[in-house]
């Protein structure tokens, strides 16, 4: 027993020491990457973190970038802005990167911007909230479109069906929050009266009592649900169950199978804002995002074997822009790349069309989004939209 | 007490935490190092507190980190929303969650067993959802940036400089400790967790001692919240949340309970080793899972007195 303890202790100290050691193999061009792979944010992670590693093996396997092989490190922040600054710290001090790749979450992007900032790294989040880009970070871009678009395309396709007063039922996660605020700021200018507001916890499992009331509220002509997981799928069952027939619409947070899922028949007629990728077979061929989505989910999908998500695209965007700044640079000069990457013009990918300039580091507007809408369990484009 | 059973008892393992802080930057070949440091050091502060009350008073708190959270909004509200100088926030900060602790504790620490922890746990969750919903004064789930501390003039930046902090803060914070637990009150404290009915007995005022170190031990957890704040420039409602509770309490067993040293132990281990468990990339927390399990199978009292406990049987044989 004691020998056991006393190995035991000494293991501690040895693995302490294999911290230093742990250094990997030197390689041409360093991109790293703190991805959310597990913890309550894996479903944005974890496609994420695939989507980069095929596409570097591919890259690699081409050639690699300026004759340079990428070398991709991966850290795991599992959802905690502490852990991703930590990690952010390691990448510049330890791993000497070149660029970064992602930040799934909002918090851990906002923790690690001023790691980025001080160390002049051009940083590529994946992450949703406008906050990241506004105001404008020197070395700071992002590839998703922001809650504000999404709010905005909601809001036109409502003014198409000539309706003005809406409900909104919001979870109380971080993207129902921000979602929630940006659709409150831009209702007026959009002419949208919000006639009532209702919201859940990320946890809850029924919403029937708001819903219901909801319902009782005179005057309301459609119903939004900003929010991602599983509550949304619950609202819309909770919906159904109740026979609201009004005109329903969730975010682009639920944009992936799952959601269909797990709302089953009750998603009949749910419209909702989502990046091209999920629609990927039914653009039409003139569609110049097309052929890339179509790539994109044929390799996604081949080599994992699951369903593509818009957030594996995020990254698949992200990485894109950065190895063509690269290539545009013809080096892997940290300022140099940052400029070309500001200079990213008429990049297709998978969230749409970039056109970055120096005062817009996302460079997409609300073409980036198709309306559609869930009929017989699958996505259909809206017309017109 | 004589002198030279005060520098045995209290000096001593100071001098050689301060001989730890000073010496270890030495190996630092980056300022990552310093980094990792310095969040030992912050945890240890918060571990420390949190053993006061698990290992000497005998009562869990698992909502510590809800006073984390209350330290780390405080240097992060005060200075955004009132313009007050962020020092006086942790000052502000640390007394807030002393009131706290004293609104939740007094009542509960009058009956016996358990239900500090239960009470604890649910405050703290209350904590979380307060800074989630508070938007306005907390920025919601997305957190909020937190001004950097001016001491002096010196506007404090960079992980050397926060390792510094922190690390004088945790021996100032350990030497308290072990002067606490030298005192009156501490040993009254002994006797409540070797048995409540004997201090009873004895005439120890029980409810009113626990109350003393629940307060105590919220003040270190809000300093070490505040540091944390400070140190990362950005402060979300994860700080306060349930997981961030259970990882305090896991560093104090694991440390090794009612030893002040087993708490830098505990958190160093539990800071340090995801950092290095990364290069098993996919089975990294299955790894920290498994090592922690370990740790508590065979090192059962936790690893500073078991360790103790191994090294002094062998110095007889």
């Amino acid at each position: 027993m004691r020998a056991v303890q006393h190995f035991t202790a000494t293991a501690v100290v040895g693995l302490c020491a294999v911290l230093g050691a742990a250094l990997p193999a030197s390689a041409q061009i360093k991109i790293g990457a703190v991805l959310s792979v597990t913890g309550p944010a894996s479903f944005l992670g974890d496609p994420e973190k695939k989507t980069l590693e095929i596409y570097v093996d591919e890259i690699n396997a081409k050639g690699g970038v300026n004759g340079q092989k990428l070398q991709l490190i991966v850290y795991d922040d599992a959802g905690n802005p502490n852990n991703a600054r930590t990690f952010a710290t390691r990448l510049v001090e330890e791993d000497k990167i070149d660029a970064m790749v992602g930040g799934s979450t909002t918090g851990a992007t906002l923790a690690m911007i001023p790691v980025f900032e001080d160390a002049k790294i051009p940083f590529i989040s994946l992450a949703g909230a406008i906050q990241i880009i506004e105001p404008v970070r020197k070395w700071v871009f992002k590839t998703p479109h922001t809650d504000k678009m999404a709010c905005e395309k909601i809001f036109a396709d409502l003014k198409q069906r000539n309706l003005t007063t809406i409900a909104m039922i919001s979870g109380m996660d971080a993207f129902g929050k921000s979602m929630r605020d940006q659709c409150v700021a831009v209702a007026p200018k959009a002419g949208i009266k919000i006639a009532t507001e209702e919201s859940y916890g990320p946890r809850d499992s029924d919403m029937t009592p708001q819903l219901t009331k909801i319902r009782n509220t005179a005057g309301v002509q459609a119903v939004v649900n900003p929010g991602f997981g599983q509550g949304p799928a619950i609202v819309t069952r909770n919906y159904s169950q109740l026979g609201i027939k009004l005109p329903f619409y969730q975010s682009h947070g639920v944009c992936s199978k799952e959601f269909i899922k797990l709302a089953g028949p009750a998603a009949e007629g749910v419209r909702l804002p989502c990046a091209a990728l999920l629609i990927a077979d039914k653009l039409p061929a003139s569609d110049p995002q097309k052929p890339v989505v179509v790539n994109y989910t044929h390799t996604y999908q081949q080599k994992t074997g699951q369903a593509v998500s818009t957030f594996g695209g995020h990254a698949y965007d992200g990485l894109m822009i950065l190895v063509q700044a690269m290539q545009r640079a013809k080096s892997a000069d940290k300022a140099k790349v940052r400029d070309e990457i500001e200079k990213t013009k008429g990049y297709i990918g998978t969230g749409g069309i970039v056109n970055m300039s120096p005062t817009d580091h996302l460079g997409l507007n609300l073409s980036a989004f198709h309306m559609l809408e869930i009929k017989g369990g699958d996505w259909t484009l809206v017309p017109g939209t | 007490m004589n002198l030279r059973a005060l520098i045995e008892t209290r000096l001593l393992p100071a001098i050689l935490v301060a001989a730890i802080v000073i010496i270890l930057p030495m190996f630092f070949p980056s300022g990552y190092y310093y980094r990792i440091g310095a969040l030992v050091f912050i945890f240890a502060l918060a571990v420390v507190g949190l053993n006061l009350l698990m290992g000497f008073a005998g009562q869990v708190s698992l909502g510590h980190a809800g006073f984390l959270g209350i330290g780390a909004y405080s240097v992060a509200i005060g200075p955004t929303h009132f313009g007050a100088p962020s020092w006086l926030c942790l000052f502000a900060g640390a007394i807030l969650s002393g009131a706290v602790a004293f609104a939740v504790g007094r009542p509960i620490l009058k009956l016996k067993g358990h239900y500090l922890a239960i009470a604890t746990l649910g405050f703290g969750l209350l904590i979380a959802i307060v800074l989630n919903n508070e938007a306005a004064w907390t920025g919601g789930p997305d957190g909020m940036n937190v001004p950097a501390l001016t001491l002096f003039g010196w506007r404090v930046h960079g992980s050397d400089a926060w390792y510094w902090i922190a690390g004088a803060t945790f021996v100032g914070g350990f030497l308290l400790a072990l002067n606490l637990m030298e005192s009156p009150t501490g040993r009254a404290l002994q006797a409540i967790h070797d048995s409540e009915i004997a201090a009873r007995v004895l005439g120890i005022d029980v409810a009113r001692k626990k109350l003393t170190v629940f307060i105590i031990s919220a003040m270190y957890a809000s300093v070490a919240g505040s540091f944390l704040a400070l140190f990362n420039g950005l402060v979300t409602p994860d700080v306060a949340g349930f997981l961030g509770s259970i990882e305090l309490v896991a560093m104090v067993v694991l440390g090794g309970m009612g030893s002040i040293f087993g708490s830098l132990v505990g958190a160093a281990v539990l800071v340090v080793l995801p950092q290095v468990l990364t290069i098993f990339q996919e089975y990294e927390q299955a790894l920290l899972g498994l090592i922690v399990m370990i740790f508590m199978i065979f090192l059962r009292q936790g690893i500073v007195p078991s360790v103790t406990a191994a090294l002094a049987g062998w110095r007889k044989c």
